[in-house]
């Protein structure tokens, strides 16, 4: 276990928002330590700091105080266009609703990233995106708009998109919050997949069901950590989609 | 983000939205349509005056007594009796710049032949005359010296007369007409002119001896004008300096004193006359400038309410590593494209409009290169100013509340 790259190392972060006159400690001091391979589910209700502390893992917010380290490069001392190319390299992101563009094909929405990166060539670029579509399994949907796909279908485009660049980690935003039951452990089993391919992920949720699906989980109240654990017996996704009822209709 | 990625994404989103394009460019394509329309107008009635203006002489140049104040009371200048045969005899000596001079009393009345009449003016003029205002004889001769010193009841006609007249064909030549009771015999017929740009006929007048009209018509030893040419348009001004100088010392003006004439040339006309064609265009440029204007504040409104409506789509540009430059990029990017095609489109129609106009009411275009390249680049300039503010805030945009926009 300990030969294992870390990639994400939080020491005492601090975050506090001013509201009018009132300050919130969003984040009092929190540790975690991420390595290549994990499964990682944050959890917590809603105002524990978990949504904070996905921002600044996402690099999209800074932290008032603490360090945080991610693959080997300290995030604290980049610059907004420093955080920009951070975020094209190393992180992939998906969302709770999608966030799909708008009558633009599947293919076209999977190479968004790549666009922002000067290095690929419109060649390549439409490669990769071929190709994480095909991790995902909607290779036959390539050239569909997302109002031509089910709410699963899109978030599978989405999980595309986070898997182009070939981030080293990939935050998920409650990414099952918008899909029933079945369509969320279908997209646990493809995350599950794509953690036993090597895949760091940190995922973000509130629901014990989805919990129980990812090996480590990370609860966080009031601004700290109050629970670390490792899950006895992970479930696996796909034997709970066995186990649902078959829709009659 | 290179530049071929940022014209591509922009195209895209502007093909999501094909119809709010078109539209947004149809304020675009009217503004600049109009600006290549009346500017095509503007520019075509003045090169139609110029051309009609030379036509009639670049190189004439004319004399007239100054306007008088006597008492405070002002007179006008035709009240004023100042300008001499003599004055006319010391140009001919005094002006190597002038070729012809002559003098013009002028006087209106009736002219009658048999049951026919018609109003008319009687120019009073010399021999020189005739190739002074670049009149042509189309039949007949032009009087000689000795008729003008024998008061000789001689006229030559112009066209309009000719067809009043003579409307059944009799040739007009030897015949007479009355002017006032007074009988002329027709000698030459002049070659029509038609309308100067005053809309005055040219063709409308009897030219007879000055001598006929000072002693027969006016009763007057003074005369009304005097119309010379230079030796070439270059001269004009060495032409008009001589002239003035000659009439100041004939007068016997001090050097204190002001002109008590005044000398105009052909030139300083077509000058006027453009210059008042010139502020026609710019009045007209200026209204199809305004109209582009309210074009280019569309362009304004419509990226705003775009950027509004893809807050969300800005939000997960800048997740996946969108830099602020980029964003603005894209949305500046997207006016300019509305801009430039809308622009393109706009030179088209208003090539069309003029096409149109000049073919229904047949007026003069001109479409120059200058004016087209003009309003295309004002066109672009608006759409990257209009664009500008939307587009910044585009990228000032945070990207955790944007994600978060609904």
């Amino acid at each position: 276990m300990t030969n294992k790259k870390t990639i994400i190392q939080v020491q005492d972060l601090k975050k506090d928002f001013y509201v009018g006159e009132i300050t919130v400690h969003a984040l009092k001091g929190v540790n975690l330590e991420i390595k290549e391979g994990d499964f990682i589910a944050i959890m917590g209700t809603s105002g524990s700091g978990k949504s904070t502390m996905l921002n600044i893992l996402g690099c999209l917010d800074k932290p008032t105080s603490g360090r945080y380290m991610l693959d080997g490069v300290n995030v604290n001392e980049l610059n907004k266009n420093q955080l920009a190319a951070l975020r094209n390299n190393k992180l992939g992101f998906v969302f709770q609703s999608y966030n799909l563009l708008a009558r633009t094909t599947a293919l076209e929405n999977v190479e968004l990233p790549l666009y922002y990166n000067n290095e690929v060539k419109a060649k390549e670029r439409v490669e990769r995106a071929k190709e994480a579509l095909h991790a995902v399994g909607l290779s036959v949907r390539m050239h569909h708009m997302p109002n031509q796909m089910s709410g699963g279908q899109q978030q599978r485009v989405a999980i595309a998109r986070s898997l182009v660049n070939d981030p080293v980690v990939i935050l998920a935003d409650e990414a099952t919050g918008n899909l029933d039951t079945r369509t969320s452990f279908e997209i646990m089993d493809l995350l599950q997949k794509l953690n036993q391919q090597g895949k760091t992920i940190v995922f973000v949720t509130h629901e014990p069901d989805i919990a129980s699906c990812i090996p480590h989980n990370v609860v966080f109240r009031d601004g700290h950590i109050i629970r670390e654990e490792s899950v006895q017996n992970v479930k696996s996704a796909e034997q709970l989609l066995r186990a649902l009822p078959v829709d009659q209709d | 983000m290179n530049y071929t990625n940022t014209l591509k994404i922009s195209l895209n989103a502007l093909r999501r939205n094909k119809f709010r394009a078109f539209l947004t460019m149809l304020g675009i394509i009217i503004g600049v349509a109009s600006v290549i329309a009346m500017l095509g107008i503007g520019q075509g009635s003045k090169q139609s005056i110029q051309d009609e203006m030379s036509q009639m002489g670049t190189n004439l140049i004319f004399a007239m007594p100054n306007f008088m104040q006597r008492g405070g009371v002002n007179l006008g200048s035709s009240s004023s009796q100042n300008l001499s045969l003599a004055d006319l005899e010391n140009i001919a000596n005094d002006c190597p710049a002038i070729s012809d001079v002559s003098p013009q009393v002028r006087s209106s009345g009736q002219l009658v032949r048999g049951n026919q009449n018609w109003p008319t003016t009687v120019y009073g003029v010399n021999e020189k005359y005739l190739s002074i205002r670049k009149y042509e004889l189309a039949s007949g001769r032009g009087f000689s010296e000795r008729e003008i010193t024998r008061y000789a009841k001689v006229g030559i006609i112009g066209q309009t007369i000719v067809e009043n007249l003579f409307a059944d064909g009799t040739d007009p030549i030897g015949q007479t007409i009355r002017f006032n009771s007074i009988p002329f015999k027709v000698i030459g017929v002049l070659e029509p002119k038609g309308e100067n740009n005053m809309g005055q006929d040219q063709d409308d007048l009897i030219l007879t001896p000055y001598t006929t009209v000072q002693k027969r018509i006016l009763s007057i030893t003074y005369i009304q004008s005097i119309y010379a040419s230079a030796n070439s348009e270059d001269e004009n001004d060495l032409a008009i300096e001589q002239l003035t100088e000659s009439l100041r010392k004939s007068h016997k003006l001090k050097e204190t004193d002001a002109d008590d004439f005044r000398v105009m040339s052909q030139s300083e006309l077509v000058q006027t006359f453009t210059s008042v064609s010139d502020m026609m265009t710019t009045l007209l440029g200026v209204i199809a400038g305004i109209s582009l204007l309210v074009g280019g504040i569309g362009i304004m409104n419509i990226m705003y309410v775009s950027v509004t409506e893809r807050t969300k789509e800005i939000g997960l540009r800048l997740s996946v590593g969108g830099r602020e430059r980029d964003i603005l990029l894209q949305f500046l990017v997207e006016s300019t494209l509305l801009s430039v095609f809308g622009g393109l489109f706009g030179i088209i129609l208003g090539y069309l409009a003029a096409k149109g106009v000049s073919m229904v009411m047949s007026w003069p275009i001109i479409i120059s290169s200058s004016s087209v390249i003009l309003s295309f680049l004002v066109c672009t300039a608006i759409g990257i100013f209009f664009g500008w503010y939307p587009a910044l805030k585009a990228a000032r945009l945070n990207p955790i509340d944007a994600l978060r926009y609904e």
